[in-house]
């Protein structure tokens, strides 16, 4: 039975569910089992036990609209009485008092925290090497990375260890570890989630997203993250609920790609342009049309996002430093050392790159030229997009110019490593969603195929995605049924 | 030496604490000395994940302080983050108004206002001695109860010249605080708070020397001290030919002295920018029309229609209304007597009532109830108890209250007058006394008629009317 | 290229203790950085307003209404050094230095 309750999707096994044909118990306990004999490092925290009950007040499982189904939640999402540490040493073992809103959102729909997963540091990163607790390992391939910063999400929903998950997308970190571990990821339109109990990184741009297997259960699972959260003031009512995609067809759909993103200067691998150009033939099959279109500054939206992102963060992470909460190295120093040397020791080296970075761009003398100027290239990136959509429904490019890469292959390069984040940043920069979908293996690995859509056109980009979805056929399986205690498929 | 006169240049910054029930960015209710740590919240502690919201009645409050000082009020403001590390600041940077504050402009009396903005509180760092450590630093320890107490900080323009100007100043935006109901404006409890930025110039000139800025004068009287004190520093080094330097002086209240910051290490770059978690402020018209409806009569006014409507000396009337205590109390005592009291006469009485009472007590609070003092204005005025009789009966009302008509009678303290007979009598005694002064005063020379005023006073035990006792003395020496 | 000094100024400011090959490793790696995103100055963006939120939103307003505070041993829960009901930290301007 184990075998076959993995073999659903999450949407699935609610149904299941529902029709009284499957006991959420356990399908809890599968997971957790599994989850508990994780080799990928894709877990920091397990649940020990399977939930009694609904939370008080909720109905049960079988009447839920989640069906009971558990969820894998990123590090960095606050979750009361059990450790959120943002994949970081400075907050080992930190167990907050109040949970994130949408984490709390989606117990009380009925999906209870399964456990959470590793991810880069304080989402800092590409590869998930950043992490404070080590790497995650790519199921399809244990040797490569799982791409970050959601890496454990995408890792764990990849291999069967989770139903499904939510992460955290600031310049890529839903999208591009969902391309190199072959399932869904979506990043919404900015302010559609509460951002309320997520660690942040860069405030302007992080928004929780789903990673999932297939795009029904990303819809199905955004449909309860979205909505105004009173305690986030940049949240936004959804104009509409989030609906079942149904369509399977792309007629009328005017698809643009843009030369400055997918063309040369993107550094796009061979086999990720070949599954991306067999998706727009795909795609012309169901009906879409597919032309080029002009983003002119995205070229430079990495530059603009490798300021903004680090000048927030450097300010964000300004809380960590040995007051209230995780580690101090104190020593009996005078202040200013204790706080210099607890930061030292609880930040990566990656995240004291941005640090460092950030605090340059916001330094005297030094505003104007960097953080002023990339804050101008964002309304322009902002007006890009606008611009493209008045012609096309919908943008899209390869997620990532790589599949997944070897583990340690760009940690030595940080500029190289940031490249990766090339096709994903624009997005967030201008805040409007972007889902990425499996498009195919090049060399056995899974290419991602990325459609952005404008601010809050979620319902229809999910109906693209899905149509695609349904073209494409992708067999994400191979990862799932491994066992989870055994050796590379 | 050709001693050159300086002319001290001084504005100043001052916080006030906002009277909201709760903080500026979340739910926690304000804190009055309770124990440490007990309005704290994951948003006040600057814990992970924590977003502020911010407050809309200290909103409110921030347009009705712009409004009473006569501020532009901007149509679209934002919070930016101002970082620094201290123990007291939770999150690593302070949320406050920056490039586009609240309100910029206008004035309070003479003194232009350069800015109003809205800004969090920080937290209070307490020594906390023999922590058991056997070796390291001294420790503190950081109470978060303060922390985020909505704030709101108004910087004036450099229009202040003398530390008395200054504290007059305090006292008129303090009571002007007050009157808008937005702030307890205590000095002592900090929730008024005043930092100066003090330079001095040749007297004359008009360019800005180097200022210094002083913080930590706890009350209007470390306030003057402490301008006096760095005045005459900057003059002494100018004198010397020497140099001011540009750096924060921290005035010591025990030695009432002025002494630098360490500010090396910091050279503070606090890398401001925008506040992601806020979006813009945009005051509506209804925002704007909703404060503007809850601005009571100002001080300033209230001084003007005294001098307007009630015919009160200018000194008298800004006395009066810059202490709003006075002023409501001043203004019941007019109203709880039917009869026409005479405003003047009844103002002059506020001074010697507060003389007994101590300065700084609010007359409301003490025994004397305003239609008491109406009532032995009103004895006052129809000469049915002498001024100098009035002023005892002032006190006696003062240390046990009751009515001063009573006290009065109880005390044989009326007025003795002419009609009783008894006082031409006294007059004459005084006279047969001390002829020499009855002669001075016979041959036009006034200054004289004090003794004899003076004899008929002790003899009465000063419940004669002054202004009668000189009409007899006149009518009985034969002057008309 | 950023100079060894502002590598060091700007780790005082962030409050961290860099060891000598940190800082020496952290000027390289940010001038390779900071080298690929200076191409953005030479944009034109006269005349172009700043964008630093993308949401349509002003005045989140909250009520000035009380919700319940954390309990004290709560909010003290994580602390690395509790003392007399607050959080001890060294006393600003203590110590060495
Ligand atoms: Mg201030
Ligand atoms: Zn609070």
């Amino acid at each position: 039975m184990s075998d076959e309750i993995v073999e659903l999707t999450a949407s699935q096994a609610a149904a299941a569910v529902h029709a009284g044909e499957l006991d959420p118990g356990e399908l809890f306990e599968t997971y957790r089992a599994r989850a508990a004999a994780d080799t990928l490092n894709a877990y920091l925290w397990v649940s020990d036990r399977t939930p009694a009950g609904p939370p008080a007040g909720e109905p049960a499982a079988t009447s839920s609209p989640l069906g009971g189904v558990p969820l894998a939640v990123k590090d960095l999402f606050c979750t009361e009485g059990v450790p959120s540490q943002a994949g970081s040493r400075i907050l080992e073992g930190y167990r907050p008092p109040y949970s994130a809103t949408v984490v709390r959102r989606l117990a009380q729909a009925g999906a209870p925290l399964l456990g959470k997963t590793n991810q880069d540091e304080f989402a800092m990163g590409s590869s998930n090497e950043n992490s404070g607790f080590g790497p995650v390992r790519n199921p399809w391939d244990e040797t490569r990375v799982p791409g970050g910063s959601s890496g454990g999400s995408a890792a764990a929903v990849a291999a069967g260890l989770a139903p499904w998950a939510i992460g955290t997308d600031t310049g890529g970190s839903v999208r591009q570890p969902a391309a190199l571990c072959g399932i869904v990821g979506l990043k919404p339109t900015y302010g559609a989630c509460s951002r309320f109990g997520m660690i942040a990184f860069a405030s302007s741009l992080d928004q929780a997203g789903p990673l999932t297997r297939d795009v029904t259960d990303a819809a199905l699972l955004l449909r309860h993250m979205v909505g105004r959260d009173p305690r986030d003031s940049t949240s936004l009512e959804f104009p509409e609920p989030i609906e079942l995609p149904t369509r399977e067809d792309l007629r009328g759909i005017r698809l643009g790609v843009p030369d400055e993103l997918v063309g040369e200067g993107g550094g796009v691998q061979d086999g990720v342009r070949r599954s991306f150009e067999q998706t727009l033939e795909l795609a012309r099959g169901l009906g879409a049309t597919v032309e080029p279109c002009r983003l002119p500054h995205a070229p430079h939206a990495l530059s603009a996002y490798y300021l903004i992102a680090p000048a927030e963060a450097s300010a964000n992470l300004a809380r960590f430093d040995g007051v209230r909460y995780g580690l101090r190295v104190d020593s009996g120093a005078d202040l200013v050392s204790m706080y210099s040397r607890t930061r030292a020791a609880g930040f990566g080296p990656e995240v004291k790159r941005r640090i460092m970075l950030g605090t340059y761009a916001l330094s005297s003398g030094y505003y104007d030229a960097y953080y002023g100027t990339a804050l101008r290239v964002r309304t322009k990136i902002a007006e890009d997009f606008r611009t493209a959509f008045q012609s096309f429904d919908f943008v899209v490019t390869p997620t990532s110019p790589w599949t997944a890469f070897e583990l340690g292959a760009k940690l030595e390069d940080p500029l190289a490593m940031y490249l990766n984040d090339f096709c994903t940043v624009p997005m967030p920069l201008a805040g409007i969603p972007a889902i990425s979908i499996p498009s195919g293996l090049s060399e056995g690995l899974p290419v991602g195929f990325q459609l952005a859509g404008p601010a809050f056109s979620e319902n229809r980009l999910l109906a693209a995605a899905y149509a695609l979805e349904r073209a494409i056929g992708f067999d994400s399986s191979p990862a799932r049924r491994r066992d989870p205690g055994g050796s590379t498929p | 030496m050709n001693a050159t006169e300086y002319e001290p240049v001084i504005g100043l910054e001052i916080h006030v604490q906002l009277k909201t029930r709760t903080k500026m960015f979340c739910g926690c209710e304000l804190s009055f000395g309770e124990e440490p740590n007990v309005h704290t919240c994951p948003v006040c502690l600057g814990l992970p994940g924590t977003l502020p919201v911010l407050n809309a009645r200290a909103v409110h409050f921030g347009l009705m302080i712009g409004l009473a000082l006569g501020c532009e009020i901007a149509g679209r403001s934002q919070f930016h983050r101002k970082n620094y590390f201290y123990p007291d600041l939770p999150k690593g940077y302070q949320i406050s108004q920056y490039d586009v504050p609240l309100c910029t402009g206008g004035h309070l009396g003479d003194v232009r206002i350069h800015r109003v903005h809205l800004e969090e509180d920080a937290a209070k760092l307490v020594h906390a001695s023999a922590s058991g450590r056997i070796h390291g630093a001294e420790r503190s320890a950081v109470d978060f109860n303060r922390g985020g107490t909505p704030l709101v900080e108004i910087v004036t323009e450099p229009d202040v010249h003398s530390a008395e100007e200054a504290r007059d100043w305090l006292g008129l935006l303090r009571s002007t605080l007050r009157v808008l109901g937005v702030s307890d404006v205590n000095m002592d409890e900090g929730s008024l708070r005043c930092d100066a930025n003090v330079s001095v110039r040749p007297a004359g000139s008009s360019g800005l020397g180097t200022k210094t800025e002083l913080k930590n004068m706890n009350s209007f009287r470390f306030l003057a001290q402490g301008i006096n004190a760095e005045v005459e520093r900057q003059v002494g080094l100018l004198r010397a030919g020497e140099q001011v330097v540009q750096e924060t002086l921290h005035f010591d209240p025990r030695s009432g002295l002025l002494t630098a910051l360490r500010s090396k290490e910091e050279a503070h770059d606090y890398r401001y920018f925008p506040e992601p978690d806020l979006v813009p402020l945009v005051a509506t018209p209804e925002m704007v029309e909703a404060a503007r409806a809850a601005l009571p009569e100002l001080p300033a006014a209230r001084a003007q229609r005294f001098e307007r409507e009630l015919g009160l000396p200018a000194d008298r009337a800004h006395e009066l209304a810059f202490r709003t205590e006075l002023a409501d109390y001043f203004e019941q005592a007019l109203a709880a007597d039917g009869s026409d009291l005479d405003p003047i006469a009844l103002a002059n009485w506020i001074p010697p009532l507060i003389e007994r009472i101590g300065s700084d007590t609010d007359p409301a609070q003490s025994l004397v109830s305003p239609a008491s003092l109406a009532g032995l204005v009103k004895l006052v005025s129809a000469r049915q108890v002498s001024t100098t009789a009035a002023r005892d009966v002032l006190t006696r009302l003062v240390a046990e209250g009751g009515d001063p008509a009573a006290i009065v009678e109880q005390e044989g303290l009326g007025a003795i007058s002419d009609a009783d007979g008894g006082l031409a009598e006294i007059v004459a005694a005084a006279l047969a006394a001390d002829p020499d002064a009855a002669d001075k005063v016979r041959a036009g020379n006034m200054k004289a008629i004090g003794p004899l005023v003076g004899y008929v006073m002790r003899e009465t035990k000063g419940r004669a009317d002054g202004g009668e006792v000189t009409r007899l003395i006149r009518e009985q020496l034969g002057l008309g | 290229m950023l100079e060894r000094a502002q590598v060091d100024h700007v780790a005082r400011l962030a409050r961290l203790e860099l060891s000598d090959a940190e800082a020496e490793r952290m000027a390289v790696e940010l001038s390779k950085v900071l080298d690929h995103i200076e191409k953005i100055r030479e944009l034109d963006l006269e005349g172009v307003p700043p964008t630093s939120h993308v949401v349509d939103v002003v005045n989140a307003l909250r009520a000035d209404e009380p919700t319940s505070s954390l309990p004290r041993e709560v909010a003290l829960r994580s602390a690395p050094e509790p003392v007399a009901g607050g959080f001890g930290v060294p006393s600003p301007g203590a110590g060495g230095e």
